[in-house]
């Protein structure tokens, strides 16, 4: 009887131990955090995405980069650059929503579409749209920002209005006034004087965007992708919001001289050349807004 | 009549009671404070100065005071600015500061270096300068501060934000990556030490607390005290340099 009781209470005892090993830490998601969201949804247009449904198309496309646990942290990681995103985080570059805030659903959806040009994450237009909502909830159900909080709202992009060399000339402005060349260098060629220092928030070394190189923005390459981008921000990365320090039709002046800037063809470059539009002068004392 | 009477009385009692609590709720919560000096232990370590040549403007500004990093700021008879006190234990029903705290961008430094808040605690980032800025805090997105950067071009207007965390968070310049600073949010009262390492922890109702010492470099410290109603405590630190 004696024996019996001690064998009872070391088995109890073991048995403790192993509940507390297998509690989830508060410092890591782990498979248990993640079950609990797995009724997350995503809208996109009249779609519905459920997380559920994109279990074996993140499983085959997904996790080699981003992770069982959707932290980034995939068997590729190590041979990739630019990092994998760390879906845990809900740290977003692509959004049309403020800095500091959620993406809409559509945001990521977009995103899966578009891939990101120069780094590993390739475009994903062949899967199916209610392939891709689901996987935007599958997304979302990594990170507990969205149990508790909702996307931002969508900054406005007012519609875009005709190029003139005036409004070229206006936007050659405005790179001048907030100081773009810092980074991006007065050709964008991604040659300015900060440009050589730059992290992201995880404190690993990035390039400003090469303007010159024929790339397309991370983000997208319409206007109005470029217009969102220096407006909302590259979460995650040294580039901030201009929102407050932007108006919007002055908006419309940058994306026109930005294109003039890019060694893609276009209706501005040629305007540019016609008025024979010299870089701004990296020297000049910055003109008061 | 009577039913008047009674009436009356209840609410000059009611008055009276009210103004009682309300008025020890003042007094307790004005005079009670903490107060003490944090030093450092043996020589203040050699700070390095910047070199802001890449931009002009900031090496300009700095053309007679070359700007050196902040991390220990020590003062002649070796008392510690930038310390952030806060009571880590004891309080039982905190209070948001009400202050609206400004956090400017100077001479491509920040001023000041260290900012202590309260959660939910409004301040605001100005810029005084003729240079671009990008105000970069990284907090940790699990604790529920999100990260956000905002540029902030010459004369641009102040940012105003709050953090809902406690959290020691890192903010930075990306254009001057030399500009390196802290918010230090905290849940109560609590004090920044000045050149002297001097400080004052006001608004501390009577009680038992440990008071947390939190210096960039140097770590934390904790001392326990206990505040009387209407009282000051003293919480003196003194810090090794690591």
């Amino acid at each position: 009887m004696r024996t019996g009781l001690g064998n009872c209470s070391l088995l109890l005892g073991a048995a403790a131990v192993m509940l507390a090993l297998s509690l989830p830490s508060s410092a890591q998601l782990t498979q248990y955090d993640l079950e609990k969201r797995i009724g997350m949804e995503s809208h996109v247009g009249n779609i519905t995405g459920h997380a559920k449904d994109a279990k074996p198309e993140y499983r085959r496309f997904c996790v080699g980069c981003h992770g069982e646990l959707g932290d980034g942290n995939g068997e590729n990681f190590p041979w990739v650059d630019p990092k994998p995103r760390d879906f845990q985080l809900g740290v977003f570059k692509c959004r049309s929503t403020p800095t500091g805030t959620l993406p809409t659903d559509a945001d990521l959806f977009d995103t899966i579409a578009r891939g990101m040009d120069r780094s590993n994450m390739p475009q994903w237009s062949n899967l199916t749209k209610q392939e891709r909502a689901d996987l935007v909830a599958w997304v979302k159900h990594f990170s507990p920002r969205w149990v508790g909080e909702k996307p931002g709202t969508p900054i406005t992009v007012p519609p875009e209005p005709a190029v003139t060399p005036e409004r070229i000339k206006a936007g050659r402005e405005v790179f001048a006034r907030v100081q773009c060349w810092k980074c991006h260098g007065v050709l964008g060629q991604a040659n300015g004087p900060s440009a050589a220092t730059l992290t992201d928030d995880l404190g690993r070394p990035i390039a400003p965007f090469n303007f010159t190189e024929g790339a397309r923005p991370k983000c997208g390459d319409t206007d109005k992708d470029i217009y969102r981008i220096f407006m909302t921000g590259l979460d995650g990365t040294p580039m901030p919001s201009f929102a407050d320090n932007i108006k919007p039709d002055e908006a419309w002046d940058l994306v026109f001289y930005l294109r003039t800037l890019m060694s893609q063809h276009s209706k501005e470059k040629a305007m540019a050349k016609q008025l024979g539009l010299k870089p701004v002068d990296p020297n000049a004392p910055p003109p008061q807004q | 009549m009577r039913n008047r009477y009674t009436v009356v009385l209840s609410a000059v009692l009611l008055v009276g009671v009210g103004a009682l609590i309300l008025g020890q709720k003042v007094n307790a919560a004005g005079e009670s404070k903490i107060t003490g000096t944090v030093k450092l232990d043996g020589p203040a370590p050699h700070m390095k100065g910047i070199d802001m040549s890449k931009d002009p403007f900031c090496s300009k500004a700095h053309a007679t005071d070359p700007g050196k990093m902040e991390t220990y700021v020590v003062g002649a008879d070796g008392g510690m600015e930038n310390v952030v006190l806060y009571l880590s234990e004891g309080l039982s029903n905190p209070t948001t500061e009400t202050t609206e705290p400004v956090f400017d961008q100077k001479n491509c430094m920040y001023t000041p270096h260290v900012l202590a808040l309260d959660t939910d605690q409004k301040f605001k980032v100005v810029t005084s300068d003729q240079t671009t800025h990008n105000i970069h805090p990284l907090p940790n997105p699990m604790t529920g501060n999100i990260p956000w950067n905002q540029s902030q071009p010459p004369g641009a207007a102040p940012v105003v934000k709050s953090w809902k965390a406690p959290e020691v968070i890192p903010v930075q310049c990306n254009i001057h990556p030399w500009m390196h600073g802290w918010f230090v949010v905290v849940k109560g009262p609590y004090a920044t030490t000045d050149e002297k390492g001097n400080y004052t922890i006001n608004n501390v109702p009577p009680g038992n607390y440990t008071v947390t010492a939190w210096q960039e470099a140097a770590g934390t410290q904790t001392q326990k005290v206990t505040v009387a109603a209407g009282g000051s405590a003293s919480a003196n630190f003194s810090f090794k340099a690591k």
